[in-house]
């Protein structure tokens, strides 16, 4: 039954060294409290699952926690590449990570067929595409019923799954809304799922019936961070931090000034220091 | 290069001569940065009604300001409705439901085939580009594909480095020939030229010059041997009400983008 916990706890409780594990958020709900906490914790040998790694896992990938990464955009969103990213796969620094890399198309599918408890996605994608050259986990089916020949992957299953959602009542159901991106999937794949919200309500009586709405009994653990998805945004309560991604292109291209960076923002920091970060962000009501 | 002479400049002209290629009942997946604007002005000129989508999962929106990501917030505020990513791709990509899909290229050649994944080896890469993303389905399940980029031999190359998303291949036949039924690039808009492929060989032939550009002017600027089709055009200059557009377009967007870092400062 889900527990709510302080991030911390939460954290502790729910990921070990060498776990497979998802922080999802499509541009939106960016669970970086989460990141940063398992950050701190210094979890290490981990397989960061994510569509698209943006700031979290080069930060994580740069702090040498990453065995392998599996993704479908390795960059930062409307402004280039990850730099710490790069470095790692370039240059092997601070250590190589293994790559296995999909298109959106197929990490989608998978997750899909993971919350739906099956081994493999089918879909029509891949076709032409280098990616099925050098990735030996995209293979191909026969439609037994057309002769159509389609592309398969594995389902993902995370050990455990992260997002950040707007809020949770108080028996801890979950309210994702806005840019949903696979949330709902990655949450019902995984083994364990711990989400961060923005606020706890008493009930989510007045909702409209059709929302996304998670059911306390598919969470672990469910902990309170208001601001804890900056530099993302949370739909209703602030806005993308747009100025803090540019930023970040300069803070990563440089390996002694992301150490700095790193230790004045995330490792000097705790859950708590998220809130004041939205605050100019938060819109009129 | 003439632009300032002409009152505008070899982007603004690509990107108007881009929205122009777009029809009111297109549903459009977009790319972010060239389409996006592109896209964005269509909506804002002749194009009232058109459906753009990003993969994020917004469907039918209509930002005030270009977004940064595929996943700014305005992107859903606006929207006639936001669905989950998986949906995205399996029912609506996959489904069929896309007529064009606007992407842009680090890397392209000749035949539409596209990089944005690597330079150099895949496994030893000199540059390690963010990846394809959505563009490899979006490549062979959109009806067409329109491409736009600035040229440059860097970017218009003999052979890509991957293939990041399958265009014609090796030219002719090859879609078909690997099941793919869709007819893939139409259209390339770059800051100098518009390329169509020929309807054989399917390589991309320059069939209008922006005002004031030279053939010579396009060879210098691409990596392979341009062909030009016998009737040469020469693309209508951007209007008043194209240009204002997107100038408007481009500064609310940077009013909008810069808005969250003074604020922050302050």
């Amino acid at each position: 039954m889900v527990k709510f916990l302080p991030l911390k706890k939460a954290v502790a409780e729910n990921l070990n060294n060498g776990d497979s594990v998802a922080f999802e958020g499509f541009t939106h709900l960016i669970p970086t409290a989460a990141a940063h906490e398992a950050i701190r914790q210094g979890f290490r040998d981990l397989t960061l699952i994510r569509m698209t790694p943006d700031l979290i896992y080069d930060q994580m990938i740069g702090m040498g926690m990453a065995k392998k990464i599996i993704f479908s955009y390795v960059g930062n969103p409307g402004v280039g590449l990850l730099r710490r990213a790069r470095d790692s796969i370039e240059n092997g620094f601070p250590r190589s990570i293994e790559i296995e890399e999909h298109s959106h198309a197929g990490m989608a599918n998978a997750y899909e067929a993971g919350a739906a408890g099956l081994p493999c996605a089918v879909f029509r994608g891949y076709r032409g595409a280098g990616l099925a050259d050098v990735n030996p986990n995209i293979k191909s089916v026969t439609c037994p019923f057309t002769g159509e020949v389609l592309a398969a992957v594995p389902s993902i299953r995370p050990d455990v799954t992260f997002i950040h959602a707007q809020k949770a009542d108080r028996k801890g159901n979950v309210l994702v809304e806005g840019i949903i991106g696979i949330q709902k999937e990655a949450v019902l794949a995984a083994r364990r799922a711990v989400v961060t919200v923005e606020e706890v309500v008493d009930n989510f009586d007045d909702l409209h019936p059709n929302l996304t709405v998670l059911p306390r009994w598919t969470i672990t653990a469910i902990s309170v961070v208001p601001g804890g998805s900056h530099p993302s945004y949370a739909h209703g309560y602030y806005a993308r931090d747009n100025a803090a991604y540019l930023e970040w292109d300069e803070i990563a291209a440089d390996r002694g000034k992301f150490q700095a960076w790193m230790q004045a923002n995330v490792i000097g920091k705790s859950a708590g220091d998220f809130a004041a970060r939205v605050e100019h962000l938060r819109k009129a009501a | 290069m003439s632009g300032n002479a002409l009152g505008f400049t070899p982007n603004e002209m690509m990107t108007i001569a881009a929205s122009r290629a777009l029809k009111n009942d297109d549903v459009c997946f977009v790319g972010i940065g060239a389409p996006s604007a592109a896209c964005n002005v269509a909506r804002l000129t002749h194009a009232p009604d058109i459906t753009l989508i990003y993969e994020s999962g917004t469907i039918g929106t209509a930002p005030q300001v270009l977004p940064l990501s595929i996943g700014d917030g305005e992107l859903s505020e606006t929207a006639v409705t936001t669905v989950a990513v998986p949906e995205m791709f399996r029912y609506w990509l996959q489904g069929g439901r896309i007529s064009i899909g606007f992407l842009g290229a680090a890397q392209l050649d000749k035949f539409g085939n596209i990089n944005t994944t690597v330079i150099g080896d895949y496994f030893h890469p000199k540059t390690r580009l963010p990846g394809g993303g959505g563009a490899p389905e979006i490549a062979t399940s959109s009806k067409e594909i329109y491409i736009t980029m600035a040229q440059s031999k860097r970017g218009m190359v003999e052979k890509i480095d991957f293939f990041t998303s399958f265009g014609h291949g090796e030219g002719g036949d090859h879609r078909k020939r690997l099941g793919i039924d869709t007819a893939g690039p139409t259209l390339l808009i770059t800051d100098l030229a518009i390329w169509k492929p020929d309807p054989v060989t399917k390589e991309f032939t320059v069939v209008s010059l922006h005002p004031g550009v030279t053939r010579q002017q396009v060879q210098d600027t691409c990596g392979w041997v341009v062909k030009f089709a016998e009737a040469l055009d020469e693309t209508p200059a951007p209007s008043e009400l194209e240009l204002n557009t997107l100038r408007d377009l481009q500064a609310r967007t940077k009013a909008a983008h810069e808005g969250t870092g003074k604020a922050k400062a302050a």
